[in-house]
């Protein structure tokens, strides 16, 4: 080992800055590809959805049961906490740590809502015997309602690993990127959400 | 409910004779590696240097080891069909009771298809795509790691169903209702639902890992149309990964739901649709095959281009092809069951669908042979294979396109004509390729060359093997054998089972020569050694390294301006010529993390199939607190300094160039 000089500890640090730079972008677009990948995953319990919500096995359809009064509340607050997060990685990108954990903190508390209200509706479907395993119709609802809401629910248990970090560390180009994942992985489950909306709730009620 | 679920002694099948002699083999096989292991010290290295190893060379080495031991483990199974078959002929019981073998031939093929070839593709895929782009690793190599062991987990859950409780029953495709919990009340469907789940997360976060890496960094001035044809094709079918292994998840998710907590997906009662199932599972499973044989083409491409000395003909049409039959790949997977059901337009558009894929490989066919034409080729080992496939694999197309006929389908569906045909090409095809590519790269990973003499006696006993075992079978499926039938009572179709017998023989000895090719090479390293890295007069940059390359793969990043990149810079003089001074290089730490997790996931799997909550909840906490953990190690990289950079690659370069 020879003694390090300052020529090559400067190339060192520009090494070291160029790959952690790579290393985000890099992470951003493997993370987007995973989201592309988790996408299928949601088209394959749409797809059965789509074949199996005609078979209510003589049992309540989506006329029913679904409340569109109380799943429009549901939705606004998710659409809103797509905002507020928008509005947290605005703070980021500047730099602003407090700013970022204040809407970190007000979109963690929509998705609380969001939750909250979902865990009501399947808690008082399955109180009034309308449980999942009542009918193909009501499996394939629960799978896909409730595989967005875990999905949601990781994103919430994420969160606040990010808001420890960014309490602790700051806003380091690590921790802005994974941010950037969070956020990616956070719109992702809102236009999910719009396709439940629109093919299970919308369509179900009329 | 008890403290281990539904795990008890009973579940230990101590009243099969063939199973408990099966584990006592592996018992002490296992013994006598941990004490050699023990004797040389070894568990240190062990720990250090490959199980918590992130170096994609490393890894890719251990994904062939564990698709080796599971060809064994595979192979093992087949020869007992075979076996069971040609005794229990003309109404006999022959030796394997139903319960039991149909255990063996839905184990056969998970494990065939699963943890045999999809780790030596991903293994091989592994070792080489990197080194063919120029990169130092793959984008996220700590990931690369945690596949792996998600994959081993996989492989050690279907091996512990040997001595706890018992596998699936339902043929590997696993359908319902039969995999329902009202006709497969045991925990063998579990075993294979939770064995897919964990590996194929793996093999998911392998694809986009892959993908990230050829996307983004690729040697300065490769661009797409200039990556070697291997590559190409590996990306294909890792982009096919991504699109059709979700939907292999979610589908066992579904049935998993259906089986724990009463759900009707797929059930015969309320409402369940189990022609959904087998809709999902086949668009996963027909992209599946292509994601094997993608990869086995690109393997085929660059010998045929190696060994003749010439560039391969039609690159870009090769590329393109590739493209063609990944995306019809995703349009024909109704072909599986024509007969249930669907209207007959429905059935002729996949009919013709799956014709047309014979176009583009058609394609691939002819360019691989006017690569030869005029060219020198070399009879070695990879080239046999390579001979050896397109012949083999030619025929198993035909009867490919046979099959796609609906109306001949109707005969022939679930016949051992299909079982014939699939074989035919994933034998022909897959296994060949892997094998071809086993024996091309196998001195640059390991510094010397493989035997010849006992490669090529392997090679013409799985080719003879092949064809004496799998041709009688295209008769039996005429004469109307149907598959997974234990035992059978029709004298004419006794001598082709004998016939289909003897052939699982002789292929057993090309894997016996197999195994002696290896240790005979081992013996005899000395003069097999390649010391300038480059043995085949190679075309791509991974023969531009040492063999086997340093860790960090290139001291200094090569830049490209032909697909034939390293060819290029023998032909200009560029080649084992030393850069003016070398750079500190940037590489990542081993770490525990991907081991830790995936041991944690497998306990996870483990404890959910015999419904052992609470150590589920352990398993499956301990995983993410070891993800989490990972996220805020700050110590994962360091610098290669530039002294032993210098050191590593003067020794290089001054053997190479003594030996050119």
């Amino acid at each position: 080992m020879s003694a390090i000089t300052p020529a090559t500890l400067h190339a060192l640090e520009d090494a070291h800055e160029h790959a952690d730079h790579d290393t985000g972008s890099n992470t951003v677009f493997g993370f987007w590809l995973y989201l592309m990948t988790d996408c299928l995953l949601f088209a394959s319990f749409f797809a059965t959805y789509a074949v199996l919500y005609m078979n209510t096995a003589g049992g309540v359809s989506g006329k029913d049961i679904f409340e569109l009064g109380f799943v429009a509340v549901e939705t606004a607050a998710l659409l809103l906490s797509s905002i507020t997060f928008g509005f947290a990685m605005i703070a980021a990108n500047k730099q602003k740590k407090s700013q970022t954990l204040s809407w970190l903190a007000v979109t963690f508390a929509f998705g609380a809502v969001f939750i909250g209200m979902e865990m009501y509706e399947f808690h008082h479907l399955i109180v009034h015997g309308h449980g999942p395993q009542h009918s193909a119709f009501l499996t394939s609802f629960f799978s896909l309602v409730g595989l967005h809401g875990m999905h949601v629910t990781a994103g919430l248990i994420w969160m606040t690993v990010m808001m420890i970090e960014v309490t602790r560390r700051g806003l380091k180009p690590q921790t802005v990127t994974r941010l950037s994942c969070l956020s990616l992985f956070w719109h992702f489950l809102d236009i999910v959400w719009i396709c439940v909306f629109t093919v299970v709730y919308l369509m179900g009620a009329m | 409910m008890s403290l281990f679920g539904k795990l008890s002694i009973e579940a230990i099948p101590y009243h099969e004779p063939i199973i408990m002699v099966t584990l006592a083999v592996v018992a002490v096989v296992g013994l006598i590696v941990a004490a050699m292991v023990t004797k040389h010290k070894k568990w240190g290295v062990l720990w250090h240097d490959w199980i918590t190893s992130i170096d994609h060379k490393r890894l890719g080495v251990m994904y062939i080891i564990l698709a080796l031991i599971m060809l064994m483990r595979g192979f093992a199974d087949a020869i007992m069909m075979r076996t069971q078959l040609a005794m229990a002929t003309s109404g006999a019981a022959g030796y394997l009771p139903p319960e039991h073998y149909d255990q063996i031939f839905t184990a056969h093929g998970v494990i065939m298809i699963i943890f045999m070839a999809m780790p030596f593709m991903i293994g091989l895929m592994n070792i080489i795509l990197p080194l063919q782009i120029g990169a130092r690793d793959v984008a996220f190599p700590f990931l690369n790691n945690l596949s792996f062991w998600l994959t081993a987990g996989g492989a050690i859950l279907i091996n512990l169903s040997l001595a706890f409780g018992e596998f699936a029953k339902t043929g590997w495709v696993a359908y319902p209702p039969l995999s329902e919990l009202s006709f497969s009340p045991g925990v063998g469907v579990d075993y294979y639902i939770w064995a897919l789940q964990i590996s194929g997360l793996g093999t998911l976060l392998t694809a986009v890992n892959f993908l990230v890496t050829v996307f983004k960094m690729r040697a300065p001035g490769m661009t797409l149309m200039k990556m070697p044809i291997f590559t190409w094709t590996c990306t294909w079918a890792n982009i096919l990964v991504a699109a059709s292994f979700p939907i292999l998840t979610a589908v066992l998710a579904m049935l998993t739901l259906d089986r724990y907590m009463d759900f009707h997906f797929f059930t015969n009662e309320a409402g369940g649709n189990a022609m959904m199932y087998i809709n999902l599972f086949w668009a996963w499973g027909h992209p599946e095959v292509y994601i094997l044989i993608l990869p086995a083409f690109g393997i085929f491409s660059e010998i045929i281009s190696t060994f003749t000395g010439k560039r391969l003909f039609g690159y870009k049409s090769m590329v393109y092809a590739s493209g063609a039959i990944s995306i019809l790949g995703f349009i024909v997977w109704l072909h599986h069951f024509f007969t249930m059901g669907s209207s007959a337009n429905v059935n002729a558009f996949f009919g013709v669908m799956t014709m047309v894929i014979a176009v583009p490989t058609g394609v691939k066919l002819f360019n691989w042979l006017f690569t030869m034409y005029r060219g020198r080729l070399r009879i070695t080992v990879p080239v046999l294979w390579t001979l050896g496939f397109m012949v083999t694999f030619t025929v198993g197309g035909m009867t490919g396109v046979l099959l796609a006929i609906p109306g001949a389908d109707y005969v022939l569906h679930n016949s051992l004509f299909l079982i014939a045909h699939f074989h035919n090409t994933i034998i022909g095809g897959a296994v060949f390729g892997y094998l071809a590519g086993f024996a091309y790269w196998f001195p640059k990973v390991m510094g010397y060359k493989l035997d010849e003499r006992w490669g090529k006696a392997s090679f013409w006993c799985w080719l003879v093997g092949f064809f004496v075992a799998f041709m009688p079978l295209y008769v039996l499926g005429f004469l109307g054998m149907t598959r997974r039938l234990n035992h059978t009572n029709t004298p004419e179709w006794n001598i082709w089972l004998y016939i289909a017998c003897i052939g699982a023989f002789i292929i057993m000895f090309g894997i016996v020569f197999q195994v002696v090719q290896l240790v005979v090479s081992y013996k005899n390293r000395e003069q097999l050694q390649d010391t300038t890295g480059d043995p085949w007069n190679g075309h791509t940059l991974e023969w531009s390294t040492d063999s086997p390359p340093q860790y960090y793969n290139f001291a200094k990043t090569p830049v490209v301006d032909d697909i034939d990149a390293w060819t290029e810079m023998k032909e200009q003089g560029q080649a084992y010529q030393k850069p003016a001074h070398y750079q500190p290089i940037h590489m990542p730490k081993n770490t525990p993390a991907g081991v830790l997790i995936s041991a944690s996931l497998t306990v996870f799997c483990f404890a959910m199939i015999w419904h052992i909550w609470w150590l589920a909840a352990v398993g499956f906490v301990s995983a993410i607190a070891v993800f989490i953990k990972r996220c805020y190690t700050s110590d994962v990289d360091y610098y290669v300094q530039v002294d032993e950079i210098e050191q590593i690659e003067s020794a290089h370069l001054s053997r190479a160039l003594q030996e050119g």
